[in-house]
């Protein structure tokens, strides 16, 4: 029976890949743990070992073929003893392997997976800009080196401004982030931090204190729990409590949310958490021009900001335009999609429910107005409140837990502000109310879904 | 109470046991020691009055200790501590009529009423607090020495903290990060023997705070808090381990404080005998009394008439907290956000 080689996932939320290099060929032997290609996305490279002994009967992907889905077959092994050639015709059973759970539900799963790196998100449908000149070119970029440009950017303007943290330099990050800086900004300005996210916070907050403009980079936000008196108490209400004599110009960066089946500890939304924080400014972007707009905006701002990216989204790629210093402004939501039906409001991942469920809805003659919060403190309700007063109807998406959410705080303000024109309660869709699970059909279900998105947009219309 | 310093394994020179001190710089301790007693007196009776409110925790007892080590660092250097903070904010030269305005909430407190008793910061007397979260200071100090190193200037940073800091996991990590970047932070352990109401014995597996960097190959000594000049004295050697470029060292500062450890702490975890005879045999402000007058620096006429100047100041200050308008309500919305 002929050994399939599959191409490897070298990470949870890795969709494809790079097969970069062959080191065997056809007809070679191969050992059990033989280095035998190389692949790599945009964060990383890794050597592909063989499993089992045999002889390279067939390579089906040649080298240098990129956006190679993870579990393709890469290539055929022909046993010991068997034949070679019979085994080169072996055709893969499935192109790209699934789990049980996916095969379950095939249509669900191209719905949830509305995030993928392969499909730029450019210039979705309807989607409405007043950041971007008519005219501006535009690169695609994926969010990640977006975040790294804005840093980069913002670190040759300013020499007070560093970025500190957990393998952001030498490795340089583990979401690869910070890819390339310490090369151009050497040590002194990319530093390395013991695992002490308590402790380098305080030391960012003291730096940031006596005057220079530190990016503090979380590898997740999960750690920064441990530095969230920091956080709170030193770096959000130091200006208010010095009567406006010393403030903390930092910015507290990293993965934010869910990844992919790395459960409870790991797999959280902070959003709601620090937009509770009087004194701090959250940021939460969708896009690639926005994480970089917006990140370059953060470092400038004399305020301590949070700054929540998603690592989902680190991959995905989207059209930035190619200006100058393209700074955005904190505090001010995007129109994503106008349409006059509903208003749905989201942020970050949560925004690919909301784009997925529009064009679906969009093909029942419901006309969906999406709304990219962007920051989410301070909150653009006028924004919210202008679109509501020509829907009618709102519906909140978020990844975060459902009590107290960022959607229920903006239900309150539009149940207050704009009551008299609504035509029915607002839905907020949120995570479900459980620590992440770790089996995939659990984890999905505990995450909001286009299904839910569509159905509450009916459920607001009445239909 | 420790009366020599005593040094941990690495230290390297050997601290004198104290300074020697000239007329003018035992007079000039005395005054500041003076204003900072005679300032938490008047801060404790405005608080029986109800004029200051929360949480209010006095110095007295503990002057030598900040005294003594602003006489060894330069202006331009950083002091940040913890929210027992009267004292420092007076030794770095902050208005007592601000600080004193600060403390009963009024509009021209150094923070506008918005920070009280433990928040309180001046940019001009490079002072960062004020600091109400235990050992929450102590990683921003060490920050501040990181600010230093990373603009490469001479400027070092003292970071007081207590006894009972000493305990929180956030101290050693920021130990370990000082250490290893070679930040120039002292590390001042104000030792007053209680965290709270636990005697260090009940709290602390080793209570020679000077060895607590010991792990991180950070030296330490042990000084004799209540002698301003044994402080100066490690002070000195501190200050020069930092400017040469060593990275951070810890003072064990040996002290003692005389009241609870906030207004509303009646102290019955120690006895009244203790207290006495800390008063009575160490006070730091009567040592340097002492010598005055042994050397004839000052006859009791003098002191006096130094008193009755403190006494001025401090109640020019109470006066001006006491008349002083409480912050206009449109402050409630400023200085949230630049």
């Amino acid at each position: 029976m002929p050994i399939e080689i599959l191409m490897p996932a070298l990470s949870p939320t890795m969709e494809e890949g790079n097969l970069s290099k062959w080191l065997v060929k056809e007809g070679d032997k191969v050992g059990a743990g033989d280095v035998i290609a190389e692949i790599e996305t945009d964060k990383a490279t890794m050597e592909v070992e063989a499993v089992d002994e045999g002889t390279v009967a067939k390579i089906v992907v040649a080298e240098g073929s990129e956006g190679v889905k993870v579990n393709a077959l890469i290539a055929v092994l022909a046993e010991e003893g068997e034949d070679v050639d019979a085994a080169a015709d072996h055709q893969a059973k499935t192109p790209e392997a699934s789990s049980k759970v996916e095969d379950k539900e095939p249509e669900k799963v191209s719905q949830d997976k509305a995030v993928s790196a392969e499909t730029p998100d450019a210039n979705p449908a309807g989607e409405v800009s007043e950041d971007i000149p008519a005219g501006t070119k535009m690169v695609p970029t994926t969010v990640r080196e977006a975040l790294r440009d804005a840093m980069a950017e913002e670190m040759r303007a300013d020499d007070d401004v560093f970025v500190m943290g957990e393998e952001v330099a030498e490795y340089q990050g583990a979401y690869k982030i910070t890819q390339g800086l310490l090369e151009e900004f050497s040590a002194r300005r990319v530093i390395d931090t013991p695992i002490t996210e308590h402790g380098f916070t305080g030391v960012g907050v003291g730096a940031a204190m006596a005057g220079l403009k530190p990016i503090v980079e979380f590898m997740t936000f999960n750690f920064a729990l441990q530095a969230m008196d920091q956080i709170i108490n030193s770096a959000a209400k130091t200006l208010y409590m010095s009567g406006g004599q010393m403030g903390a110009p930092i910015v507290f960066r990293g993965a934010n949310g869910a990844a992919a089946r790395v459960a409870a500890q790991h797999s959280q939304c902070f959003a709601a958490w620090f937009s509770h924080i009087p004194g701090l400014k959250v940021v939460a972007p969708y896009s690639a021009s926005d994480a970089k707009g917006l990140l370059k905006a953060a470092i400038r701002d004399p305020n301590p900001i949070v700054f929540l990216e998603n690592e989902i989204l680190y991959g995905k790629t989207f059209d930035v335009p190619d200006i100058d210093d393209f700074v955005l402004p904190i505090g001010k939501a995007r129109i994503h999609r106008s349409g006059k039906d509903a208003t749905i409001v989201s942020f970050s991942i949560g925004m690919t429910y909301a784009i997925e469920a529009a064009e679906q809805l969009a093909k029942e003659g419901i006309d969906c107005e999406i709304i990219d919060l962007r920051t989410i403190r301070p909150l653009d309700m006028e924004t919210i409140l202008t679109s509501v007063k020509k829907t009618g109807r709102l519906v909140c998406v978020e990844e975060g837990f459902p009590q107290s959410s960022v959607g229920s705080h903006i239900a309150s303000q539009v149940m207050q502000q704009a009551f008299d024109w609504l035509d029915a309660p607002v839905i907020t869709i949120c995570g479900k109310d459980v620590p992440m699970p770790y089996a995939a059909n659990l984890e999905k279900l505990a995450l909001p879904s286009v299904e839910e998105v569509v159905e509450a947009v009916k459920t607001v219309s009445y239909r | 109470m420790g009366t020599k310093p005593r040094k941990s394994s690495r230290a390297k020179s050997k601290a004198a046991a104290v300074a020697e001190f000239t007329k003018t710089e035992d007079l000039s301790v005395y005054r500041e020691m003076l204003l900072i007693r005679r300032f938490e007196e008047k801060a404790g009776q405005l608080y029986g009055m109800g004029h200051i409110g929360g949480f209010c925790h006095l110095y007295i007892g503990q002057e030598a200790v900040v005294v003594g080590m602003q006489a060894a660092i330069e202006d331009g250097d950083q002091v940040i501590t913890s929210y027992r903070d009267h004292g420092h904010m007076l030794a770095c030269g902050m208005d007592p009529k601000g600080v004193m305005a600060e403390l009963t909430g009024r509009t021209n407190g150094y923070s506008r009423g918005k920070g009280g008793s433990m928040h309180m910061f001046s940019r001009e007397k490079n002072f960062f607090g004020g600091h109400g979260i235990v050992a929450a200071q102590v990683p921003i100090g060490t920050g501040l020495a990181f600010a230093n190193t990373y603009r490469g200037n001479d400027r070092l940073s003292v970071t007081y903290f207590g006894d009972g800091a000493s305990n929180q996991g956030q101290v050693y990590e920021s130990f370990n990060m000082a250490e290893l970047w070679k930040l120039p932070v002292i590390y001042v352990i104000e030792n007053n023997r209680y965290a709270m109401g636990t005697a260090v014995k009940r709290s602390s597996a080793l209570t020679d705070f000077s060895k607590r960097g010991a792990s991180f190959n950070i030296p330490g000594l042990q000084v004799d808090g209540m002698d301003v000049r044994a402080v100066k004295a490690a002070g000195d050697e501190a200050v020069a381990h930092c400017r040469a470029g060593k990275g951070p060292i810890i003072l064990d500062m040996q002290t003692y404080r005389y009241r609870g450890h906030s207004m509303s702490d009646p102290a019955k975890y120690r006895s009244k005998d203790e207290v006495q005879k800390m008063r009575a045999e160490h006070d730091p402000i009567e040592q340097v009394k002492q010598r005055l007058i042994a050397n004839k620096w000052a006859d009791e006429a003098e002191l006096k008439a130094i008193d009755k100047d403190i006494r001025s100041l401090v109640s020019q200050a109470a006066d001006f907290a006491m008349n002083d308008d409480l912050p206009d309500a449109s402050e409630l919305y400023t200085d949230i956000l630049r």
